[in-house]
């Protein structure tokens, strides 16, 4: 009994149990619904929920364990000489799950393995019955119970907001346990890194050569793992970023909000935010295809040498790419400064440019300046341009015609590929990842901090 | 004098005192809807002139007209003239950014800038370049401040946000920000209306104090502060100035039925 199938029965014996509790409740008004505490789909609603939900998370419960129970049975029937050592115990259940299967002919296994795989399947089947009965007994509990319950005044409406309250919480319960959980993988493999290599040689190495060898017998390098090239590559590509982006995104914020006549901000807008729904794959060709040579050709006229995969050339692109969101941020920003204060300085003669320069800016730059961290932290986090475009030498240097490399592009290098998942290099890959988030989330809780401080002052 | 032309009333008026600011015929539009039908009133030198009327009825507009301000709203079209000592505002010759350094405003939300209790008063001297030196600069803020009888209860904190000063302080801030440019004339708009009583009563003696430097134009939809602050009296109703006269008069003798219906509070 596929998942599909369960999930729709459930779906349908709610759609029943609403239809009972509403015909029920419209039984008891006896035609008046005034009779009632709450209308009759309140009364649907309940039942419904009190079908549906319990027999929901049973579902997930049983899934989450019927692994875990059914392995722990097939353990305890195996032989000693195959549980006590770990190896043959994975070995075994592997080769039990294929015979369960069906789908071990070419298996030369012990019989008691066999006849385990057989038994797996019969357990399966079981467990498969029994999760029907167990849920459908359970719906059909849940909605006698709450039919039961249908007085006409029972507050069928305050009791669904409150489960739909429980819900809600459940789902930002989701989010917040699924970055927790985000983190805590990054956190233990970092950790994992770090007893391999020590975090003082990790965070202020100056050389970046993940090279190692992967087998025992292979001849490479000993692999140094300082992260100082790969940040100072992001913080100069980003610096760039920020050299295009902050003074583009602010002026346009200013001429949008302050000066362009309604009719022109209307296309003008969307048009500038389209950059924001360009996909960031596209500026990464459009950087490596079109801005980087033609950096590289006029370099060559100029007598510079460029490399073909420049700082410069990502920065610039990822600039663009970032223009929209220091805008519009900066824009609500300003739209916000109440119309008192340009009221009270164009009242004193002041002129529009000195009404923005002296009231609005600096009323606006908390926020403002909320608006070009978050766009930094957007920055250092981005990855498709910088892989296209920047090029994957650790150069440690200041220079933007070099190629360097940035923290994200690593990650992603360390990754691709087969590899040896507690390898020194592939881990550093987290060790990586978990200072970019430290990073970023530092940026983003400072600029959210300094947001919000501005937000009251008006409020 | 049963029916009070515009005329009349300037004729009356110059017995009295120099017209400093008149409107003439005016009319105005916001989009397709008018706003102003033909107002011509007269604004005396040296005297408070009140504009009361019941909400809508296009005093606050009028108001903003005689500095321009309606000038930074979108589709309004004013026609008609408003004159300050004899020149039109309206002309293409006016810079509009002089013109209000000429005629101050006070809002009727007290709107300091939040910055520093003398950057607010500094402002307008700053950006017209009225001091050369920072002791002149001093010197301009500490006399608006004390014109605005707000000195002694600031002088301690002037690098203090101005944000952080009381309702009533902060719009003698506002006053006090507008008197530091040196205006010839100040229009008020309501400026009381968000202020409790012992601050409005500072307010408006504080206006009174004005009035012997200063011509002042004050929107208000208190009839008991019209009567006490204002010299002249002008009445609005829908769009249309119904009566001009001295405020004694207007509230003890209103020539128009429709004024005398608003004073004795019948409708408004």
């Amino acid at each position: 009994m596929s998942l599909t199938f369960l999930l729709l029965g459930i779906a349908l014996l709610s759609a029943l149990s609403f239809v009972f509790g509403r015909q029920r409740a419209i039984a008891l008004s006896g035609g008046r619904y005034s009779n009632l505490h709450s209308l009759p789909v309140h009364y649907g609603t309940y039942t419904a929920l009190w079908c549906g939900l319990p027999a929901l998370a049973l579902l997930f419960v049983w899934y989450a364990l019927q692994g875990s129970v059914v392995q722990a049975l097939i353990i305890s029937d195996l032989p000693a000489d195959i549980t006590s050592d770990p190896g043959k115990l994975s070995l075994a259940l592997n080769a039990i799950s294929l015979i369960a299967a069906d789908n071990a002919a070419h298996l030369d296994v012990a019989p008691e393995v066999v006849e385990a795989g057989q038994r797996l399947a019969t357990l399966h089947t079981i467990s498969n019955i029994a999760l029907i009965v167990v849920l459908l007994s359970v719906a059909l509990l849940g909605l006698a119970l709450s039919y039961r319950r249908i007085f006409a005044d029972m507050r069928a409406r305050n009791n669904v907001e409150r489960i739909v309250r429980y819900l809600m919480i459940g789902c930002s319960a989701i989010a917040i346990l699924s970055t927790l959980g985000i983190v805590f993988s990054l956190l233990f493999e970092a950790l994992h890194f770090f007893s391999k290599i020590s975090p003082v040689d990790f965070l202020f190495g100056l050389e970046w050569s993940p090279q190692t060898a992967i087998r025992a017998d292979q001849v490479a390098s000993e692999g140094a793992f300082g992260m100082i090239p790969l940040f100072a590559g992001t913080l100069l590509i980003t610096f760039i970023a920020m050299l295009v982006a902050v003074p583009v995104g602010l002026f346009s914020a200013i001429y949008m909000g302050e000066y362009a006549s309604s009719t022109f901000r209307a296309w003008a807008k969307p048009a500038l935010e389209i950059l924001a729904g360009v996909p960031t794959v596209v500026y990464g060709f459009f950087a490596a295809l079109t801005v980087a040579p033609f950096l590289r050709d006029s370099g060559a006229v100029l007598g510079l040498s460029v490399s073909s995969e420049s700082a410069l050339a990502a920065g610039l692109v990822m600039g663009i790419m970032i223009i929209p969101f220091v805008s519009s941020l900066s824009d609500d920003v300003m739209s916000q400064v109440p119309q008192a204060l340009r009221d009270g300085s164009y009242g004193l003669g002041a002129t529009k440019s000195e009404t923005i320069r002296l009231v609005i800016f600096p009323a606006a730059l908390p926020g403002i300046v909320g608006a070009i961290l978050l766009a930094v932290s957007r920055a250092i986090g981005e990855t498709m341009i910088v892989v296209m475009a920047a090029g994957l030498a650790a150069n440690l240097t200041a220079n933007p015609l070099n190629a360097v490399t940035t923290v994200t592009v690593q990650i992603v290098t360390l990754l691709v590929g087969d590899q040896e998942f507690d390898s020194a290099k592939t881990l550093s890959a987290f060790a990586l990842g978990l200072v970019l988030f430290l990073v970023t989330l530092g940026l983003n809780v400072f600029a959210l901090k300094v947001v919000q401080k501005y937000r009251e002052k008006y409020d | 004098m049963a029916v009070v032309t515009a005329d009349a009333m300037t004729n009356a008026s110059q017995t009295r005192g120099k017209s400093k600011m008149a409107a003439r015929d005016l009319n105005l539009f916001y989009s397709d809807n008018q706003a102003l039908y033909d107002v011509n009133l007269d604004v005396v030198e040296r005297e408070v002139t009140a504009l009361i009327g019941p909400s809508g009825c296009g005093k606050s507009t009028f108001l903003r007209c005689l500095n321009r301000m309606n000038d930074t709203i979108d589709g309004v079209t004013i026609n008609g003239k408003v004159t300050l000592d004899d020149r039109d505002i309206y002309d293409k010759s006016i810079d509009v950014v002089q013109l209000r350094a000429r005629i101050g405003m006070v809002f009727q939300k007290p709107n300091p800038f939040p910055k520093s209790i003398f950057d607010n008063v500094a402002y307008g001297p700053r950006i017209h370049g009225l001091v050369n030196s920072r002791d002149e600069l001093d010197e301009i803020v500490m006399t608006s401040l004390e014109k605005a009888g707000l000195l002694k209860e600031v002088k301690d904190r002037l690098s203090a946000p101005a944000t952080g000063l009381s309702g009533g302080q902060q719009q003698r801030l506002c006053i006090a920000r507008a008197v530091a440019v040196s205006p010839e004339v100040i229009l008020m708009d309501e400026p009381c209306s968000a202020l409790d009583p012992i601050a409005t009563a500072k307010v408006e003696e504080l206006i009174d104090e004005l009035r012997s430097n200063y011509t002042i134009v004050i929107v208000t939809h208190s009839m008991q502060q019209a009567a006490r602050v204002s010299q002249r009296t002008a009445f609005f109703h829908l769009g249309k100035l119904v009566e001009v006269g001295e405020t004694d008069q207007i509230f003890t003798n209103p020539r128009d039925e429709r004024t005398k219906g608003y004073i004795t509070g019948r409708f408004g």
